[in-house]
């Protein structure tokens, strides 16, 4: 009853916060999750840079430096990082740009499309720089678990969840590990 | 070029239309066009009728066979980490400056084309290369420059030197099976006189075990043969031998293929089968004509086709079928798969291949050197032939030595013989590490050199490759590591992903990119390949990292950059291409201390 509460960060990188969504469809076990776990970094507390925690959650592939600095932030600071869903697996649906030239890409969207004034492509310092490609997380920092799917069910983000608090090793079983 | 349709059909007829022959009739119609065009795909799977996906998937399997253009000379570097020890990358560097081309890539006139290809059998005289299927031994530079210029006069390969196509038997130790003198038909005879049950039981007296690398005893296989149920039973031999660092098959087929075609009709005498198929594995091409010659003067002598020596009712016959650069053929099922035309993906056992094998049919599977050594039981007896050996290893075994010696070649040992007793007798005075086996084998490092070569310590199908005080073993695996990922049939995700992660593992270590976690994840894909794969070839893939972590580590973990994870790039030049086009150059644009920050 009395355990001090895990402390959980998680982000979205190059995702589209369909693994966050997923997590959200825990439904009522959402009321027994916070019960055993308190939020740090996280889309859901708008807390901006992560502290110490237990659990770090990683949405989304690494596209650019940001991704970068944010993924090491949370290897800095999580005992056990897992990258949740396709995109931080593979690299997902934003590495289907990994067959084309990034130069021929930054064109194409913003110099040569019509209706488009002082066309260039933006240079500001506050936006980070595109990576060559799409990376999976596993290649910039070291991971300690992957839960696949797009997006795993909230079923699939609950049994692994679970068994993570209860330090047991998690293990998704046939019905709820798939790649889809 | 000729016409494409009556080709196809002169092959397919030659083949009377038989679609089980599909990987013969594909590797001729190659010989005529010197690749395989898209429309003589679609013909032969219409002669044949037969899916064309199906003829497609086996043209696409086998390295041999080309359904792209490809150079009118195909010049493939063996690439067994012998031939590398020789200089053969720097040899391949050389002969693609000389002729202008990419390794992988044809020349753009269509007239050359360059790569590396799997070991080539011929490591005791190499660094080798196949032009055209025909190998070339002791390459060096003067032969790349005289290669060049032939290729580049278009001088048809008949015309080239012979001295390039010498091929040496280099037996430097005889005994039981390479000592006598053999007189063909003397064997056959020997059994005859025993009955095929008599012959079974001298068999079993022998206590002969396979000497493929498995070493399942030969007569239980026979006799579990000879009871199947079914008519037509088969006895292939099989000649792929593609373990890198072998070659003992093809100096017993160069010079003693007597005793091997004798040991197949032994085999059909005892089990009662009328088929006899050789696989010869298609980098000895070479071998293909002298063999057909040999079987022709043996069916003149009466020792195949039909009442062999007068015996009513022995009938057998021998054919041979090419294989086309795939090492997973080896397997005996995969190998079984081959014969029958398709892709050579290994099958479940059981079925083992004694009840259901070639075509459905009850067939014996044997290795090369196996076979040669029953005449040696047929004429001398079961009990004489256990007279050698150890307990559980009886007579002799061929070892294919190659490395860092003074005498690589053929050397013939009674079972149990000490590693340090071959490396004395080969002169390898300075080994560190002998690969025993192959890739597949076992890394031997200097503090076990007393183990003994048996089926109770140290199996091998007869590769021994010697490595000196001056190589990194780390490279030496890293080069199976690649053969394997290379020779993976891709039909099992174990071992198709795996081999794959693993050659990455290796690769970022040899960069200098490794970290301490890399090394625990290599040991984890290990036993994944060892544990999930579908067969041998999957689950002996990790053996050389598994033995080098072990007994050579600090070749490891000297490569490793930091006990941290590390990518396998460059983050900053990740970078660069955006740097670039928006012309910035401020901290925010650079990772990992690049300029700027």
């Amino acid at each position: 009853m009395d355990k001090p509460k895990l402390r959980v960060a998680t982000t979205s990188l190059a995702g589209c916060f369909g693994c966050h969504m997923s997590l959200l469809d825990i439904d009522e076990h959402l009321f027994e999750l916070v019960g055993r776990v308190a939020f740090d970094r996280s889309p859901l507390t708008d807390i901006k840079h992560c502290g110490p925690c237990d659990i770090g959650l990683i949405e989304g592939g690494v596209c650019n430096s940001e991704n970068v600095h944010v993924l090491r932030e949370f290897r800095r600071n999580c005992k056990t990082l897992v990258a949740v869903g396709a995109c931080a697996i593979t690299g997902g649906l934003p590495a289907q740009r990994n067959h084309l030239d990034l130069g021929a890409c930054l064109q194409q969207v913003y110099r040569f499309r019509d209706d488009i004034e002082d066309a260039a492509v933006p240079d500001d310092p506050e936006l980070p720089l595109l990576l060559d490609k799409v990376y999976p997380v596993h290649e910039v920092v070291r991971i300690d678990y992957f839960i696949p799917g797009c997006p795993p069910s909230g079923e699939a983000i609950w049994k692994f969840l679970g068994d993570l608090i209860a330090g047991r090793t998690p293990r998704l079983g046939h019905a709820l590990l798939r790649f889809d | 070029m000729p016409e494409v349709d009556p080709v196809v059909q002169q092959v397919v007829a030659r083949h009377g239309g038989d679609p089980s022959h599909l990987l013969q009739i594909l590797i001729e119609v190659q010989e005529v066009f010197g690749y395989l065009p898209a429309p003589s795909l679609t013909a032969v799977a219409r002669e044949l009728a037969v899916p064309r996906s199906r003829v497609e998937g086996v043209a696409g399997f086998y390295s041999f066979l080309y359904p792209a253009p490809i150079g009118r000379y195909r010049i493939l570097f063996s690439d067994n980490i012998t031939d590398q020890m020789l200089g053969s990358r720097a040899l391949l560097e050389a002969l693609c400056r000389k002729l202008w081309v990419e390794p992988g890539k044809p020349s753009e006139d269509g007239l050359v084309s360059i790569d590396t290809t799997s070991c080539t059998g011929l490591c005791d005289q190499g660094p080798a290369v196949l032009v055209n299927g025909r190998a070339i031994t002791r390459l060096d530079y003067r032969r790349v420059n005289e290669i060049a210029e032939l290729v580049r006069k278009a001088v048809p390969l008949d015309r080239w030197p012979a001295a390039f196509f010498q091929i040496e038997d280099n037996v430097r130790r005889r005994d039981a099976l390479l000592g006598p003198t053999f007189q063909p038909g003397s064997a056959l005879a020997a059994a005859l006189k025993l009955g095929p049950a008599g012959w079974l039981e001298q068999m079993r007296l022998s206590g002969l075990r396979g000497r493929g690398g498995a070493g399942f005893t030969t007569h239980v296989k026979w006799k579990s043969c000879r009871d199947a149920a079914g008519p037509d039973k088969v006895v292939v031999c099989n000649a792929d031998e593609g373990e890198p660092g072998t070659f003992k098959d093809r100096v017993l087929l160069a010079s003693h293929a007597e005793r091997v075609f004798e040991g197949m009709a032994l085999a059909a005498y005892a089990t009662g089968a009328r088929t006899g198929l050789v696989y010869l594995r298609g980098e000895y091409r070479f071998l293909l004509e002298p063999l057909r010659a040999l079987l022709d003067r043996m069916r003149g002598d009466g020792l195949l086709g039909r009442s062999i020596l007068g015996e009513k009712g022995f009938d057998f016959d021998i054919d041979i079928h090419l294989g086309a650069g795939a090492y997973v053929c080896g397997e005996e099922t995969a190998l079984l798969e081959s014969l029958e035309g398709k892709r050579g993906t290994p099958r479940i056992r059981p079925p083992f291949p004694v009840t259901r094998g070639y075509l459905g049919r009850p067939t014996v599977v044997n290795n090369v050197e196996t076979l040669a050594k029953t005449t040696l039981i047929s004429l001398g007896g079961g009990a004489a032939f256990a007279a050698t050996g150890t307990a559980q290893s009886t007579g002799t075994k061929l070892l294919s030595i190659s490395g860092d010696c003074a005498l690589p070649g053929i050397y013939e040992y009674p079972f149990g013989v000490t590693i340090e007793r071959v490396l004395e007798d080969c002169g390898a005075g300075d080994a560190q590490l002998v690969q025993v086996g192959g890739a597949s084998g076992v890394t031997i490092a200097g503090y076990e050199f007393q183990r003994r070569i048996a089926f109770e310590d140290v199996p091998t199908a007869g590769a021994f490759m010697v490595f000196d005080s001056g190589r990194d073993p780390f490279d030496i695996a890293r080069n199976f590591v690649h053969f394997f990922a290379h020779e993976s049939c891709g039909f099992c995700t174990p071992c198709r992903v795996g081999t794959a992660l693993l050659k990455g593992y290796m690769d970022k270590l040899a960069l200098g990119r490794g970290a301490k976690v890399d090394l625990a994840d290599i040991e984890w894909v290990d036993r994944l390949l060892r544990n999930a794969s579908h067969c041998g070839l999957g689950s002996s893939a990790a053996n050389p990292v598994v033995d080098t972590l072990i007994k050579f580590r600090p070749s490891y973990e000297r490569r490793l950059k930091s006990l941290e994870f590390e990518p396998a790039f460059d983050l900053d030049a990740a970078l660069a291409d955006a740097r670039r086009i928006t012309g910035r150059d401020d901290p925010a644009a650079h990772l990992d201390g690049g300029r700027g920050r």
